[in-house]
């Protein structure tokens, strides 16, 4: 059987939480195998692990600055893995920008096609079908490679399930030396504290603000009614442009896509970019104070109201009944 | 130093945008065609690097139908000092792959020490082509910055991340993307629309760039779009107005859904 090989992305042996969904989603195309690139002398147990989540193959490439480089160390290995295992059926990477971009130059390398932003995928007779959506899940687009192998970045919490536990065949990789301009990462100013909120695109429920909420401590709201609810945060581009909170809960146009079972707009206009980012949530509440908001022409239940004086009742009542639902303890 | 500035013409992302699901593309007479909001940003840093520095021309480069020369004009009208068109009928509907081997047909060739790109388009959301053209030219990727600074032969800058961002630095000749959080563009003023018109533009056809036509447009692209379906447009529900309980009802809403 043909190999589809997933990049495994990790943090200093911490594999991200994608790698075991994509192995999922490379077991629907044919043997799923996982390609590493890590610091010499780091990640001993990615392989056993790798196993476990279903990689039948790991390839592993032991790259010097494997940490410092911009993207090339990982299109280097992917290049070499798909050379050594000879027959390859698809790439599946995750959408994180750097595997995205890696993914972007290996297409090119190996003369195959890009599929981005994947939601769906399935084998076909003659290919891949990959589904995709369009002007913010206001289409939904089938797409294959029509010539070369698909090189495919798949969407977070798109394909259920996992691939079946696998005795591990480590391969060891020799890219040779990166021969490839690269940029040199200098400093890193990247959140450590491991949110205890579910991601956004993960999450069931997302409560996010708007420019309603008037000041990054009065975000605090929004937040507090997200954890009420188990809920992750996210935000309208003017919250974010206004510094209310960080431009990674950005949902929109240029953000983040979200379809989560239900969506909560605080003080969101609902502006056409920031509906391109959450229409496809399966119960919308808006909250907004202008009858004339157009989130309300979308939203299940609507609130003409104060954010200030909704929010803080509808946290009560939602600690209330859970208070009620859920025995102490 | 010679910067290229990459645009590409989009249909507006406050129009209605459509696609035509018998023809499987974009229904290029739905929204507006305009630049994209994130080229601007990416003329801005091209502008910024050009009046920090001495003898920096600046080159806006787009791929596009005809109506494409108005994205030129508004990169010209900024501020920048020319511009090149590359089009030919044969080019619709070309994917990512095919869109950055246009591309570097048309930068190869020309000594750019530094080529700019917006990020993402907001038509395609690939973020794919500046990554792409790196690897096609050569030249060192430095992508998905929100500062950018050349300096002695390199380009430096913040990269954004999924959880934060980090410092990184290439060197010449590069490719750079910016993202949202980059500089504002500036507006056009009067002089500089008068005055783009007078700047240079090149139009140049695939055979120009000395490319097979035989390979380009949908009909030849890596990717190929099968089916195209039309999710069922939202309708709006139920709009209460606070009567000082609307908190408490918000709650019962969800819980009668199971929401909660
Ligand atoms: C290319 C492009 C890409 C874009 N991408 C995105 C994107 O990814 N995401 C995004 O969100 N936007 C995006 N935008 C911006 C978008 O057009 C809007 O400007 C933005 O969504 C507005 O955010 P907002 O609703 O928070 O602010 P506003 O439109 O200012 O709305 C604030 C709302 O809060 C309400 N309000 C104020 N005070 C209260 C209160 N006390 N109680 C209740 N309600 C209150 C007001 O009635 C108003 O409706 C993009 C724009 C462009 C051009």
């Amino acid at each position: 059987m043909s190999q589809v090989l997933v990049l495994a992305e990790h943090v200093q042996g911490e594999l991200k939480n994608n790698v075991a969904e994509l192995l999922a989603a490379a077991a629907r195309l044919g043997e799923p195998a996982a390609v590493v690139v890590r610091q010499p002398g780091t990640g001993a147990q990615l392989t056993a692990r790798l196993g476990e989540l279903g990689a039948a193959a790991v390839y592993v490439a032991d790259v010097e600055e494997a940490d410092a480089l911009l993207v090339t160390p990982q299109v280097a290995a992917l290049a070499a893995a798909v050379a050594a295992a000879g027959d390859v059926s698809a790439v599946l990477v995750g959408t994180s920008i750097d595997s995205r971009e890696a993914a972007a130059r290996l297409a090119v390398r190996l003369g195959a096609a890009f599929l981005s932003d994947v939601v769906d995928l399935a084998a076909a007779p003659d290919g891949v079908r990959a589904t995709q959506q369009a002007f913010g899940g206001a289409y939904t687009v089938t797409a294959t490679a029509a010539r070369g192998i698909p090189v495919i970045s798949l969407r977070p919490n798109s394909v259920p399930g996992t691939a079946p536990a696998a005795q591990a065949q480590e391969i060891r990789l020799a890219p040779g030396p990166n021969m490839a301009a690269a940029a040199r990462i200098t400093a890193r100013h990247e959140g450590q504290a491991v949110s205890t909120r579910p991601e956004l695109t993960a999450a069931d429920i997302v409560v996010s603000g708007g420019r309603g909420l008037g000041s990054a401590e009065n975000f605090v709201l929004v937040e507090q009614l997200a954890d009420a609810l188990g809920a992750a945060v996210g935000a309208s581009r003017a919250a974010v442009d206004a510094g209310y909170c960080a431009h990674t809960m950005q949902v929109g146009q240029t953000g983040t896509t979200v379809s989560p079972n239900l969506y909560l707009a605080l003080g969101i206009s609902g502006a056409i970019q920031h509906r391109a980012g959450m229409q496809s949530a399966k119960t919308i509440v808006a909250i907004n104070k202008d009858p004339g908001a157009p989130i309300f022409e979308i939203a299940d239940f609507g609130v003409v109201g104060d954010v200030f004086t909704v929010v803080p009742q509808l946290i009560e009542a939602v600690n209330a009944r859970q208070a009620v639902g859920s025995p102490a303890g | 130093m010679k910067i290229a500035v990459l645009v590409k013409q989009v249909p507006d992302t406050y129009g209605d945008r459509r696609m035509d699901p018998a023809t499987r593309t974009v229904d290029r007479g739905s929204a507006d065609p305009v630049i994209d909001e994130i080229n601007e940003r990416a003329v801005e840093a091209a502008l910024q690097i050009k009046e920090a520095g001495d003898g920096v021309t600046v080159t806006a480069v787009t791929m596009g139908p005809v109506r494409a020369v108005e994205a030129l004009r508004k990169a010209l009208a900024m501020g920048a000092d020319s511009a090149v068109h590359i089009c030919d009928d044969t080019l619709a509907g070309s994917d990512a792959m095919q869109t950055s081997e246009v591309l570097a047909a048309a930068l190869a060739g020309r000594d750019f020490d530094l080529v700019i790109a917006g990020n993402e388009s907001t038509d395609g959301r690939t973020a794919a082509v500046p990554a792409m053209l790196a690897e096609r030219l050569g030249m060192a990727q430095l992508t998905f910055l929100r500062t950018v600074t050349v300096s002695g032969g390199s380009v430096s800058g913040e990269r954004m991340t999924g959880n934060g961002y980090v410092e990184a630095q290439a060197p010449l000749p590069a490719v750079v993307s910016v993202t949202e959080q980059s500089a504002e563009p500036r507006f056009p003023k009067f002089r500089g629309i008068m005055a783009a018109k007078k700047k240079p533009l090149q139009t140049l056809t695939l055979a120009e760039l000395g490319l097979p036509g035989g390979e380009a447009g949908g009909e030849n692209s890596w990717s190929r779009v099968l089916d195209v379906t039309a999710r069922p447009a939202r309708t709006a529900g139920t709009v209460v107005t606070d009567d000082g309980t609307a908190g408490t009802q918000v709650a019962e809403y969800l819980a009668a859904a199971k929401l909660i």
